[in-house]
């Protein structure tokens, strides 16, 4: 008797893990295969149940490799994103550097303004940038959105470098200083190479903040500053279309891919640490 | 003594230099183009010169205003003046949307003396004003320049709290239609404390079974937590759509096993359900992540002696487990809603018009009604909100352990 009901309890908890797990994916997978509708539904027909050829296409698949606005905003979302990335992990990363020394004067203010971009509610950070870049007359400008996402990407580099940076032991670089190198060439041949995972890991999530970003698009972009998730938006609240299902379609595999290259990152950093 | 005493501290010295060297191009890249971008549109929550600019003699004039009877001819002659100069300047659109928002019915009222005074070469008389239009005989109306040409002024928080500043200058309440945004606050923290008891109670389970799983299977779950996570927020609002509406997967399924009939479909999206379902959906790997790192921690064998010890499994888990997962329902609680209350695009999307939350009453007066001075006080609230929150966050957790993705 006393061995049967923790047993019970047991699947009961299983159960309720189960249907956890599956709210969190059902959004996701349920996604893929209606994008793949013949139909203009945001629905499964009854021919895609029946498992009916004519009922599956690849029709959204081609309007959007076909769409000149589709395109732009993949090219937009990228030189954006790459270019954003960029200049958040060079700032990111020195700053990580200045960081990790024990001698730096003022850290906890130092942190909190790096910070800053991070948890001021982005629609107030949007509006104050907004007002900013116009008044400099770069309103709709790639420019501004590059900066701008810059500063909302890289407090994730600084947290990401600095941790890594605090499992760093920094007992090579006294190492390599005592067999006569400077501090630059340090920094290149020793530290660089054994944080590199860590540097890569944090541009990693600043450019999945620029990639996924839409608010300050919405606030400073115009019509030539179109990202995906721009276009995604206007495709959900002007005319919705299985089309923006295609596209959902591939940012997941995007997104598993990063998630998929940060894990490995994350791995070989600990590995060589 | 002296000499390896001064070059020691030297040598902190010039590491000082370096690290801030280091630290200084971030620094200053997000003071300028973050950190003073936000002060000034919050300056703009108290600070608005552009009535004041527009119709500076005017409002000198009425300073001597007793505000008991109608002001004398020399201030009607000195507005009209202004009013000319500010409309050939085109600046008159600006005040009379400020001041609009004070007295109703004041924007087409300028307009149409603008007009006319430019149209007819007529003396502006009080007598002549107040016949273009009756506006110019409502005291309220030189109340409303007089507070609108205020330099600085507390006024758009008191309409952020649902108040404002009566004719005599006291502050009462606004009449019930405009009382809006104290409602609104409270919706918002109202709804962000029910995502995150949502979140809690979904993402504490499956962060135990990970913590508790063997490494390779633990490994697997925290993928199908991490998947959502990284998936573009757009693409998971759009899913939601997808499986809610009223055409949707989910209606159509319930359909399908005769759960509820063809009339009777359920309206779960463009509502305060959509805006509940899909934040929870969006925020729950931010409670399961700290969960998890904390549960990690908690040996197995707690619970174990405590079984051995006659408890039962009740009993252990609120006695043993759950005061010792603590600090991870507070990491993850607080982060769930501090992110949930400046949520805007969600709630945007699937919210309709019952499920919007402050971030997007902001919006709203930065877009369409461009009301920025009451944006910026709304923003000012939030922001106020958000920060007290950081610091209890600190505090408990340390702001550089923020386990963001």
């Amino acid at each position: 008797m006393r061995s049967k009901r923790p047993r019970v309890g047991r699947i009961v908890y299983l159960v309720i893990c189960a249907s956890i797990f599956i709210f969190l994916m059902a959004p996701i997978i349920v996604i893929v295969p209606l994008s793949f509708n013949a139909e203009p539904y945001f629905t499964f027909t009854e021919g895609m149940l029946r498992l009916d050829p004519e009922a599956w296409s690849l029709r959204w698949y081609r309007e959007i490799i076909t769409s000149e606005a589709w395109i732009k905003s993949l090219i937009n979302s990228l030189v954006i994103g790459i270019s954003a990335t960029i200049l958040a992990t060079i700032l990111g990363t020195l700053a990580a550097l200045g960081l990790a020394s024990s001698a730096i004067p003022g850290r906890r203010a130092i942190m909190g303004i790096i910070i800053s971009p991070m948890i001021t509610p982005v629609i107030i950070a949007a509006a104050g940038m907004f007002f900013f870049y116009s008044g400099l007359g770069l309103g709709q400008t790639h420019l501004s959105i590059i900066l701008a996402h810059t500063v909302l990407g890289v407090p994730f580099v600084v947290v990401t470098v600095t941790a890594t940076l605090a499992s760093y032991d920094t007992t090579f670089n006294n190492a390599a200083a005592s067999l006569g190198a400077g501090p630059w060439t340090i920094f290149r041949r020793v530290q660089f190479p054994l944080i590199a995972p860590g540097v890569l890991s944090g541009s990693l999530f600043a450019f999945a903040t620029s990639f996924d970003e839409v608010v300050v698009i919405l606030f400073m972009g115009g019509i030539d500053q179109r990202t995906i998730p721009r276009q995604m938006w206007a495709g959900i609240r002007e005319q919705i279309s299985p089309a923006i299902l295609a596209v959902a379609t591939f940012l997941i595999v995007f997104a598993m891919l990063l998630l998929l290259t940060v894990g490995w990152l994350q791995r070989r950093g600990e590995a060589r640490n | 003594m002296a000499s390896p005493l001064t070059s020691s501290s030297g040598a902190v010295r010039r590491s000082q230099l370096r690290a801030l060297g280091l630290v200084a191009p971030l620094v200053i890249f997000v003071g300028v183009t973050f950190v003073t971008p936000l002060g000034t549109m919050l300056m703009r929550s108290i600070h608005d010169p552009v009535v004041a600019d527009t119709l500076p003699q005017t409002l000198t004039l009425l300073e001597e205003w007793d505000g008991q009877q109608l002001p004398n001819e020399s201030i009607y002659i000195t507005l009209a003046e202004e009013i000319k100069q500010a409309s050939s300047e085109r600046t008159l659109g600006q005040i009379a949307g400020r001041i609009n928002r004070v007295q109703s019915g004041f924007r087409s009222a300028v307009t149409r003396t603008a007009r006319e005074l430019h149209s007819q070469p007529i003396e502006a008389t009080r007598e002549s004003m107040i016949s273009i239009d009756s506006v110019w005989a409502d005291l309220s109306t030189w109340n409303a320049i007089k507070l609108t040409g205020q330099r600085f002024t507390a006024r758009h928080y008191w309409n952020a709290m649902d108040l404002q500043v009566l004719s005599d200058g006291s502050i009462g309440q606004q009449p019930e239609e405009r009382r809006i945004y104290i409602k609104l606050f409270l919706r918002t923290l109202l709804v962000s404390g029910i995502i995150t008891l949502l979140c809690l109670i979904l993402g504490y389970p499956i962060a135990h079974l990970i913590a508790n799983s063997p490494p390779s299977r633990a490994n697997l779950l925290l993928i199908l937590v991490l998947i959502p996570f990284w998936t573009s927020l757009l693409v998971r609002t759009t899913s939601w759509i997808v499986l809610l509406q009223t055409q949707g997967v989910l209606n159509d399924l319930f359909v399908l096993i005769g759960l509820i009939t063809e009339d009777g479909r359920l309206a779960m999206i463009y509502n305060m359900t959509g805006t509940i379902v899909a934040m929870t959906h969006v925020l729950l790997p931010f409670m399961v992540l700290p969960l998890y790192s904390v549960m990690r921690g908690i040996p197995p064998t707690h619970m174990n002696a405590a079984a051995s010890l006659g408890a039962t499994p009740v009993q252990a888990f609120l006695r043993v487990y759950w005061p010792q997962s603590l600090p991870g329902v507070g990491a993850g609680s607080l982060l769930v809603f501090i992110i949930a209350i400046g949520y805007y695009i969600t709630p945007a999307l699937v919210g309709g018009s019952e499920g919007q939350l402050i971030s997007n009453m902001i919006a709203y007066h930065m877009q369409t009604s461009l009301n920025w001075g009451l944006a910026a006080a709304l923003g000012g609230v939030l922001l106020i909100g958000v920060l007290i929150l950081y610091v209890v966050y600190d505090r408990l957790i340390g702001l550089d352990r923020i386990g963001l993705r």
